[in-house]
């Protein structure tokens, strides 16, 4: 297995699929909705298999309910080892999240509260999708709009739990911490703190949309579909300066920019990076283009 | 009901009470706050919907689509986490909307929509050399290719939907083949004997019998073009003497 390079991603999109091929700087690595790559053929595998020759490529699921109650859906872990056995993909993650229930696929990350009995079945879950895949998969931090009374863990407490006992990896979306940081009322770099970094396999960053709630206080919603803002890049610096260097990918998933618009957000992430590995940006792959 | 089948209810239906247990950071009450939800559900459904049925969209209009479309995905959530596959029974559903009853072209417009869609995602197939085709034999076709049959002139009305250059439908029923010769999928109008003959390749039938039912629907059927246009979209994957399975 390949791991992902300590370089900037992006979450691959196919109306990029040309100019990926002809000009990819500063990009190193892409990531795939695992969902998205299940049918039987035609232009997404296709796609797939050409991108997967040159870049590294992270798998990343959206439908997979690890925190759903029910047991896990063994006809999707099937596809998802197909998946992940054709590609030999250098990363597999997936969400703290569940999103199927009574037979509903609701197509949405929802919330959980932080519980012994939440712990024990995120942990048999991962247990069953590391040993079906026969990998280590990486975990990720949600988007928090609300909180459940019923909580008796705090989120990178829970976190660092599952890792130990599972083994797993974490997927430490920066943006999903300014959003649930803001949305919940804390400081997010004190989350940074909290969370157990050395687990850390990737970065995800992405852009929101703000709101306010019943009592008038900023609300944000994780949407994936604007540039990434100022705070949020401060808390990679601040992350990256902890961790050390590690795969950080752009999303930007609705409302896609085109992708001179989408490189130049990867490129910042690029900058992170090196200033983070006390490299010169100067000596960039690319700075001088 | 355990608390994800509580939360499920609520999410799909405003009228449910907001699960209790549910507070903002500080430990208060905020409903708004779960609205999130509700709202992310609604809207990706009706994006996955709009996307995969963008004829029929346009023919209803934004306001009415968003109206059918969240009436639809709250009796009808996917069953699956392949977002490719939602939306099959959408052309049923549409059926039975009584104040679109007089719009009866809509569910086969649908149909053939999700046909296409179906098509864009079939396995990947090698079509034949027509220098090797005997006379005599199987043709099985390619995973992609379907037929849609209508009483309704579906192909016209879905390409005016979709572009304001498209020619006023005619009034006939149209049937519609899809193929895919490379990875995006084709569709065009074919004659009622065309289309029995198709039937009768895509059910397994030795092309000598499939030429026969042809015949009885149009004695004037042309074997000759109904072939070159199967090849030329590279829907004729092999040649057998054995029954496919």
């Amino acid at each position: 297995m390949i791991p992902l390079p300590c370089a900037p991603g992006v979450g691959y999109k196919p109306q990029h699929y040309s100019d990926i091929l002809a000009n990819p700087v500063p990009v190193e690595w892409l990531e795939i909705h695992a969902e998205n790559y299940m049918g039987a053929g035609g232009r997404p595998l296709a796609q797939l298999r050409h991108l997967s020759e040159r870049f590294a490529i992270s798998v990343h699921g959206v439908g997979l309910s690890i925190g759903g109650e029910a047991p896990l859906d063994t006809d999707h872990l099937s596809r998802l080892r197909h998946l992940c056995d054709w590609i030999a993909p250098a990363s597999f993650s997936e969400h703290l999240a569940w999103s199927s229930h009574d037979s509903a696929f609701l197509n949405d990350l929802l919330p959980l509260p932080y519980t012994a009995a939440t712990l024990t079945r995120i942990c048999d879950h991962i247990d069953q999708v590391q040993t079906t895949l026969n990998r280590q998969m990486l975990l990720e931090n949600p988007s928090s709009y609300l909180a459940f009374a019923a909580s008796t863990y705090d989120e990178p407490d829970f976190l660092t739990e599952v890792a130990r006992r599972t083994g797993c990896g974490l997927l430490l979306d920066v943006n999903n911490v300014f959003v649930s940081a803001t949305n919940l009322g804390y400081d997010p770099r004190d989350y940074i703190d909290a969370f157990a970094l050395a687990q850390v396999g990737e970065i995800h960053l992405g852009g929101h949309d703000e709101d306010e709630d019943d009592h008038g206080a900023p609300l944000l919603i994780d949407s994936h579909g604007a540039a990434i803002v100022d705070p949020v890049w401060a808390l990679l610096d601040y992350t990256l300066a902890r961790s050390g260097p590690r795969p950080t990918l752009i999303e930007w998933d609705t409302d896609v920019p085109d992708w001179p618009t989408l490189a130049a957000e990867a490129t910042r992430a690029a900058f992170a990076l090196a200033y983070a590995r006390d490299v010169p940006a100067m000596c960039l792959p690319g700075a001088a283009e | 009901m355990t608390s994800q089948s509580i939360f499920r209810a609520a999410l799909l239906d405003a009228s449910v009470a907001v699960p209790a247990g549910l507070t903002d950071g500080a430990g208060r009450p905020a409903p708004k706050r779960f609205a999130v939800y509700r709202n992310n559900v609604a809207v990706s459904l009706t994006e996955a919907l709009e996307a995969g049925f963008p004829a029929i969209a346009r023919l209803l209009g934004a306001d009415n689509f968003s109206i059918i479309s969240g009436t639809y995905l709250r009796a009808h959530p996917p069953t699956s986490p392949l977002m490719m596959l939602y939306g099959a029974d959408f052309p049923t559903f549409l059926a039975g909307v009584e104040p679109l009853a007089h719009l009866g072209y809509l569910p086969d417009v649908a149909r053939l929509e999700y046909a296409l869609r179906g098509a864009y995602h079939a396995a990947d197939a090698t079509p034949i050399d027509p220098a090797t085709l005997p006379n005599q034999t199987h043709l099985p076709l390619a995973p992609a290719t379907q037929l849609v049959r209508s009483d309704w002139p579906i192909f016209s009305i879905r390409a005016r939907a979709l572009s304001d250059d498209a020619p006023q439908p005619p009034v006939r029923p149209e049937t519609v083949l899809i193929t895919r010769p490379g990875f995006d999928p084709q569709a065009q109008i074919i004659s009622p004997a065309t289309a029995d003959f198709i039937t009768a390749l895509l059910a397994n039938t030795a092309l000598d019998s499939a030429i026969d039912i042809a015949l009885r629907t149009d004695a004037d059927f042309d074997l000759t073009a109904a072939l070159t246009m199967l090849l030329a979209q590279n829907a004729i994957i092999s040649l057998t003497t054995e029954v496919p399975t």
